[in-house]
This record gives structure tokens, C-alpha cells and sequence, in this order.
């Protein structure tokens, strides 16, 4: 069964056409990547997908249910979490906090709970602690659980920003260049936690990358944006060979 | 109580011990919503003023017992805050600035023309029911309700709010409504200290809720630092105790502001003690017994 659906999907900035009817179906427990040169769109169909903008035209269906106008706390009640390619870190709070932060959406407790220290708003809190733990021990990072986000190394956050996405529970995650600004070594624990993540919590991924390695080794499917426009989907051994992607992207080597 | 504290304190002293107790409700509020949560707002002595008048009033003119007023005071500003914050919220930085300097000024030409406050001349006669007392156990029960909230889930989406609105809202934060919300009990807090205020005061006016109370508030927040409950403890002790102590400053109080936030900005941009977190402390502690393990 598709978790997500885009139907012809449109965005113009102005005069400008950023994607092109876009059609796209994504599959449950899928790890499906997107990818296509600079300026091609890539982002703003994540944008689209998390509700920060909504489409000039087209469908957007998320598990059977049209979110073109959903706004984005809301897409991220409903399951879908994301990591942003120009990272967005609670800079002056902790890591264990920022991981925190990721539960709002899937914890009930209010301002009185929390100002009163009822029994719900402790027990609650309590789980959150144990639950981010154990997210940061998954990414690496629990032994800086107190530092500030912002005194990380840059691949420390990009693996903090998944951590916070995780938070959420969700079942769809959506990861804007996961593995920029990361070391080979880095990267290969990343394609292994992307794999792991996608095994034990039953997620669907969606990846954008330039890392062509990357996306080749941990995709089931892929898609090549050009221009706002799809011009090749499949798997990487057919995406890898089609003749207009080596030609606007792959370049000559592949 | 108070007569008995009377015997072993000056009364000098504690009148400013009571001036700092009310500031600090006052500056926790504003701190919520300036601190913690991001939002600009220069017009907090205007959420102070209608829980003055309003205390006053229903304790002068309709006889209500004082806790009650002090309750409606501080509910009728965080009516209005919640009232101005829906519009205003959407807006960022300068333009909420603005907006709050202009809802502050627009509360205290009503309240010059207000016939039941007394317009331009003001209350006067206002029982004296705050004590040192009352006022020392609301601070404390205010620092530990905050203190609790921003160690948990709303005050934790609060700071996020402040950090990365965009980030928080892929939390599941639906950041409109949350600052609202801190923007209501900020203004809470508001009418509360304007309503000790009026009722240890005997007497208020409209200027007294002009914009420098909304500024001194304001600075009492960022010279301690922003959303820290110590260090806005810390601003709020120095800047009320600063005027009584040095004439200087309080005859030249914009001057003495003004050059306290330039040198604060270059030394200390995240105020006094805003960078500095408790867990930092115990880390340190902590750091230190591994050594002194291994020595
Ligand atoms: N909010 C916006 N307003 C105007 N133009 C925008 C906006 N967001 C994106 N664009 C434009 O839309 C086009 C696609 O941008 P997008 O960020 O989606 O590219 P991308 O595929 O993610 O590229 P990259 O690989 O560099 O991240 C670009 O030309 C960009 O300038
Ligand atoms: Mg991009």
C-alpha cells in the first residue's frame, strides 16, 4: 500500500516553476531516495510533503488522506518527521533536550500538569527521558546528551537532527541530505543506522542526497528531479543507466 | 508579620525588599514571554497597569476581599493578553515591538481618561493589604510553578519556539497557539504584580505604567539573561536595587539603561547568567570527582 502520494504536483515561486507536476508514489517501508542537481526542486517537495508550503496545484495524499492544506504541526502529529538540509538545531538547548522537543507532538501533558507536577506530567516525562536516551545512545550521541546543539561537529548534528525526528514516532521520515558535510567513515554508519532505523521502526524513508554512493548502496527506488520536473524513476540499477540522467547528472563517469 | 519583620528590619529596607519581590513576579512574567519564548514585547507595564486599576477598583469601589482582586487584576490581563497576542503573534521581532509599545500607550490614555480610575490624577486610597509577606510566598510559589514548566514539555516547546520556529513546528509544535499561551501567562503575572502593586502603593497613576516600566522590566530580563529564572532573579535585584542606592542612577536612569545594555551586548551577550545551566555546574562537579578519583 502507498503511504504517500503526490498527484501531479505543482509549486511556482512567483514566475518561478519550482516543480512541474510531479507524480510520485511511495510505498511503505520503502527507503526511497530523490535526486537531481542543484536547484532542481528536491527541497521544496519536502517543504511540500511537511506543509510549510502549500502546492499551486495537485494532490498530496498521505496514508489515503489529501494533506495539500494541512499545516506542518499537524503533518507531524500525523506521522510524517524530517531533518532539514541547512540544519535547524534548538541551538542554546541541550542534545537530550532537542530530543525532547521532538515528542511534542505525540505527548499530551499541559501547562498546569507541568506547572503543578501532576502524576500524568511525571510519568510522561519520565518515559520522555528514557525514550530520548535511548534515541541518542542509537545515533552516538548519548555521552553528550548535555552539551549545547550548537558545540556539536557537524555530523554530530545532522545525527542529532534524526535523533529529534525520531522522537516523533513517525512512520514516514524524510532526510534532506543526510550525509553532507560527513566523512566516509561517518557515512557508512549512516547508511547502517538508516537501514536499522528503517528495520526496527518500521519506517518508510524518504532521502534527498548528492552523495551518489549513498544513494545507490541504501535505495530501493529512486527518483531524478531536473528542473521541478521527474524525468527518471527507478531502481538504481535502471536509474543508474538511463541515458538522460547520466547525461544531466551522473555526468560522464557513471 | 510584617510589624513583627518590622522590629529587626529598617523599614526603608524592606519596602525595597517588597519593590524587588513585585518585580520579579513582573519581570518572571515578561521573561516567559521575551525570554523563553522569543517574542519581543516592550509594553509589559501595560498588562500592569490593568491589574492594578482593575484590583483597585473592585477592592475601592465594590468592596471585593483583596485576594479576589488581586485574582481578577491578574485574569483581566491575561484576558488581554491573550486578546492582543492572537493578532499581534503572527508578527516577528521590531513589528511585535512596536505593536506592544503602541497597546501599552493606548492603555494608559484610557486609563487618563478613565473617570472610575481617577483619569490623570489617579487612585488614591487604595488599601494597603500587601505585605512583605504575601509578596515573598507569590514569588516563591511563582519561581517554582516556572521553574517547573520550564524544565518540562510546554516551557521546553517554549525555548524551541525561541530557537528554530520552523524546526519546532516539524516537532508537532503549533507555534501560534503556544505563544499565546505565554503570552497569557505572561500577562498573568502582569496584573498580579501590578495588582500587589497598587495595593502597597495606597495610591497609582497612569505614568506609572508608562513605557520606562515597560523598558526596566524589559531590561531586568536581558541584563540577567534571556529565559534564565536565576538570572532574571539576578537582573531584577540589581536594577531595582541600582536607583535606590546610587542617586546618580536613578536621576540619570535612560542614560545609566542605555550604557548597561551596550555593555552588556559586548561583554555578556547572553546576559548575566545566561549561557551558565545548572547541569554545566554539575558536570564541572562532576568532572572533578573523576579526577580526584583517579589522583
Ligand atoms: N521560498 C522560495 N521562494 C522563491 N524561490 C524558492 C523558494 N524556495 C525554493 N526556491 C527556488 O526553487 C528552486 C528549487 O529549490 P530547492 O531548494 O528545492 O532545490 P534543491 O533541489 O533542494 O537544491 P539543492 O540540491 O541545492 O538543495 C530553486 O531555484 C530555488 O531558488
Ligand atoms: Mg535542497
Amino acid at each position: 500500500m502507498p503511504i504517500l502520494e503526490l498527484k501531479d504536483v505543482t509549486q511556482e515561486f512567483g514566475g518561478l516553476r519550482a516543480l512541474n507536476a510531479v507524480n510520485l508514489t511511495v510505498e511503505e517501508k520503502q527507503i526511497f531516495g530523490i535526486i537531481g542537481p542543484n536547484g532542481a526542486g528536491k527541497t521544496t517537495l519536502f517543504n511540500i510533503i511537511t506543509g510549510i508550503y502549500v502546492p499551486t496545484q495537485g494532490e498530496l495524499l498521505f496514508k489515503n488522506e489529501i494533506i495539500n492544506k494541512t499545516p506542518p504541526y499537524t503533518v507531524a502529529r500525523m506521522g510524517i518527521a524530517r531533518t532539514f538540509q541547512n540544519i535547524r538545531l534548538f541551538n542554546k538547548l541541550s542534545v537530550l533536550d532537542n530530543v525532547k522537543v521532538g515528542s511534542h507532538g505525540v505527548t499530551r501533558a499541559g501547562v498546569f500538569g507541568n506547572m503543578l507536577g501532576l502524576p500524568a506530567s511525571r510519568r510522561e516525562e519520565k518515559e520522555l527521558t528514557e525514550k530520548a536516551q535511548l534515541l541518542l545512545h542509537l545515533v552516538g550521541l548519548y555521552e553528550k546528551r548535555w552539551e549545547y546543539a550548537d558545540s556539536l561537529a557537524y555530523g554530530e548534528q545532522r545525527r542529532l537532527e534524526i535523533a529529534r525526528a525520531l522522537a516523533l514516532n513517525p512512520t514516514l521520515l524524510l532526510l534532506d541530505e543526510p550525509a553532507a558535510g560527513m566523512n566516509s567513515s561517518e557515512k557508512v554508519d549512516l547508511m547502517e543506522l538508516i537501514h536499522k532505523i528503517r528495520d526496527d521502526k518500521n519506517l518508510t524513508i524518504l532521502l534527498v542526497e548528492h552523495d551518489m554512493n549513498l544513494v545507490m548502496n541504501i535505495c530501493e527506488q529512486i527518483a531524478v528531479l531536473e528542473y521541478g520536473k521527474k524525468i527518471a524513476e527507478g531502481p538504481p540499477e535502471i536509474v543508474k543507466n538511463n541515458k538522460k540522467v547520466i547525461r544531466s547528472y551522473l555526468g560522464v563517469e557513471a | 508579620m510584617d510589624s513583627f519583620l518590622a522590629q529587626y528590619i529598617d523599614p526603608y529596607y524592606l519596602r525595597i525588599l517588597v519593590l524587588i519581590g513585585i518585580n520579579l513576579i513582573l519581570a518572571l512574567g515578561l521573561n516567559i514571554i521575551t525570554g523563553v519564548t522569543g517574542q519581543l514585547s516592550m509594553g509589559h507595564a501595560g498588562f500592569m497597569s490593568i491589574g492594578a486599576y482593575t484590583s483597585a477598583i473592585l477592592s475601592m469601589q465594590f468592596g471585593y476581599p483583596y485576594f479576589l482582586s488581586l485574582l481578577a487584576g491578574a485574569l483581566m490581563a491575561a484576558l488581554f493578553g491573550f486578546l492582543i497576542g492572537i493578532p499581534t503573534l503572527r508578527l516577528e521581532g521590531d513589528y511585535l515591538a512596536m505593536v506592544t509599545i503602541g497597546f501599552a500607550e493606548i492603555i494608559k490614555v484610557f486609563f487618563l481618561n478613565f473617570e472610575p480610575g481617577g483619569k490623570a490624577v489617579g487612585l488614591s486610597g487604595i488599601p494597603q493589604n500587601t505585605t512583605f509577606v504575601i509578596v515573598w510566598v507569590i514569588v516563591l510559589i511563582v519561581i517554582i510553578l516556572n521553574a517547573r514548566l520550564l524544565r518540562t514539555r510546554m516551557g521546553r516547546a517554549f525555548y524551541a519556539i525561541r530557537e528554530n520556529e520552523i524546526a519546532a513546528e516539524s516537532c508537532g509544535i503549533n507555534t501560534t497557539r503556544l505563544k499565546v499561551l505565554a503570552f497569557t501567562i505572561g500577562s498573568f503575572l502582569g496584573g498580579l504584580g501590578g495588582g500587589l502593586y497598587a495595593h502597597y502603593m495606597y495610591f497609582i497613576r497612569p505614568q506609572d505604567f508608562a513605557f520606562m516600566k515597560s523598558i526596566e522590566l524589559l531590561n531586568m530580563v536581558v541584563l540577567g539573561g534571556m529565559g534564565s529564572i536565576p538570572g532574571t532573579i539576578l537582573g531584577t535585584t540589581i536594577l531595582t536595587l541600582a536607583p535606590e542606592m546610587l542617586r546618580v542612577v536613578a536621576e540619570y536612569r535612560l542614560l545609566f539603561y542605555g550604557a548597561l545594555l551596550v555593555i552588556l551586548m559586548i561583554f555578556r551577550p547572553n546576559g548575566l547568567l545566561g549561557d551558565i545551566r545548572i547541569y554545566d555546574i554539575k558536570k564541572r562537579f562532576r568532572k572533578k570527582e573523576v579526577e580526584t578519583c583517579r589522583s
